[in-house]
């Protein structure tokens, strides 16, 4: 523990809520404040609100932000032609390493934000300034503004509850569009499989809103019950399950490489595309277990005598009930493989990294 | 705080112990050992008759954030253990010195348990 731990506007809420409070990033969260499990349940089945403020805004305007960000991210902002309209890309080195998965929002012609993670702030925050001294653009970090991630199947009638003048406006908001209204964003998003909001506002509001809903019968959910939600949901974690030296096709995310236009050069572009031509040697894939244990990062894959990958990314699943997890395998892997728990190797299905959405387990999965 | 029964011993690895009527140790891990974990999902025990040295790793348990080794706190021969705890893993949180004891082992060496803390020597650790 360093005496630098950064806190959020919502720290005193979490102290005062019992949260377990751990080390990410540098900063100061909750790990859980009752506990995972029932915290997990509430946003399969009620409502659940996390503090993600940690998270690094920054807004990206001036004459040349759009040209800037279809040059420094691997999916394509032209498609984003409605304000309020959000994407999910990566944001790729000269060799198509990912340097960090990030959302994008259109707000107005030249007017965007991104939100990128909170371990990689510094080197991103580096690399978009390096990258952008070509482009007219102005880069500011918003580190006056609070995010708050309310998720679960009653999401929507809670914020509506707190924002009645916009409760239309949310009720009609598609997912991964965002509305904005003075200085608050918010936005149809989330890290969970549920539906949900991502909340962007000044601090001293977050507070207020935080209590409010906490008020109105919405659980606070820690780190913990995040990554257990996100996992079932198969969404990759930064850090862990990509990082600079594995690429979008490695990973699962070749849906978030825009190909199109051919004279796009985003940066990464043509390594990228030397890769898929040669075909990639690994990928990522969902694996279960079909017995009690825990599946946990790290643990080695094999098939027969070889070790052809990697978990990374493991946990006992709330909602399934089983042990699950992503993990980074080889190409010949088909249907199965073992995972070798404390020395010895347990059958393992592969499946389709997506095992919960919605509150459902997807086809497959048990 | 965490609950420390008085007629129990206890180990600076979490563990209690409680003499049976058989002369043997039932062993678990404490109040304060099963609240830092959290929910457990994942209990994996000894064998009975397996021996086993005092400090030994012989048994894991895991929640769904990390999995913690259980030690053995004397040398003996393992006697019993919980088959409850391979489907309800969760009796540990509920009740950790009772129906979520782990094993029971038969102390090869008595000198050893003079080394065991009681109640208040542990109140003491955990309170640090």
């Amino acid at each position: 523990m360093t005496s630098a731990a950064k806190h959020t506007p919502l720290y005193q809420q979490h102290l005062e809520l019992n949260g377990q409070m751990v080390d990410f990033a540098g900063w100061q969260l909750p790990a859980r404040y009752q506990g995972v499990m029932e915290e997990h349940h509430a946003v399969r089945r009620q409502a659940g609100l996390f503090d993600v403020s940690h998270m690094t805004i920054v807004d990206i305007s001036g004459p040349q932000a759009a040209a800037f960000l279809r040059r420094l991210v691997a999916n394509n902002i032209d498609k984003l032609t409605t304000p309020g309209k959000a994407l999910y890309t990566c944001m790729l080195n000269e060799q198509g390493g990912i340097l960090d998965d990030l959302i994008v929002y259109f707000f107005a012609e030249n007017d965007y934000r991104i939100v990128v993670n909170a371990a990689t702030r510094d080197q991103d925050i580096e690399w978009i300034n390096r990258q952008s001294a070509a482009f007219d653009v102005q880069i500011s970090e918003r580190p006056e503004l609070a995010l708050l991630a309310l998720q679960g199947p009653r999401a929507e009638e809670h914020l509506c509850r707190q924002r009645d003048s916009l409760s239309e406006a949310i009720r009609m908001l598609k997912p991964f569009n965002a509305l904005r209204d003075a200085d608050t964003t918010i936005a149809r998003t989330g890290y969970t499989g549920e539906d949900g909001f991502e909340i962007m506002l000044p601090a001293d509001q977050a507070v207020t809103l935080w209590q409010a809903l906490v008020q109105d019968g919405v659980t606070p959910c820690g780190l913990g019950a995040r990554d257990t939600l996100r996992l079932e949901a198969g969404m990759c974690l930064y850090g862990q399950d990509m990082d600079a030296s594995v690429s979008p096709l490695e990973s699962g995310l070749g849906w978030t490489v825009s190909w199109d236009p051919e004279d796009r050069d985003f940066i990464g572009r043509t390594a990228l595309a030397a890769q898929k031509q040669q075909g990639t040697t690994q990928k990522l894939v969902g694996l279960v277990i079909d017995k009690r244990t825990v599946m946990r990062t790290g643990y080695k894959v094999f098939l027969g005598d070889q070790q052809v990958g990697e978990v990374t990314s493991g946990t006992f699943s709330p909602t399934i009930e089983k042990p699950i997890g992503m993990a980074r395998v080889s190409r010949e892997v088909q249907d199965q493989c073992e995972v070798e728990i404390r020395g010895k190797r347990l059958a393992a299905r592969v499946v389709r990294p997506m095992f919960v959405r919605k509150g459902q387990i997807q086809d497959g999965i048990v | 705080m965490s609950d420390i029964p008085k007629d129990l011993r206890y180990t600076d690895s979490h563990e209690w112990l409680e003499l049976q009527d058989d002369g043997n140790w039932r062993v678990g891990i404490t109040d304060h050992a099963q609240s830092q974990l959290g929910e457990l999902v994942f209990v994996e025990l000894p064998e009975v008759e397996d021996e086993v040295g005092s400090g030994d790793a012989c048994g894991v348990v895991e929640s769904v954030k990390a999995a913690s080794d259980i030690y053995a706190p004397i040398t003996g021969t393992i006697t019993a253990v919980n088959d409850n705890l391979e489907d309800e893993p969760d009796l540990i949180n509920s009740d950790c010195y009772g129906d979520g004891w782990l094993f029971e082992i038969s102390a090869a060496d008595d000198a050893q348990l003079a080394e065991l803390m009681d109640a208040e020597a542990y109140s003491d650790l955990v309170a640090d």
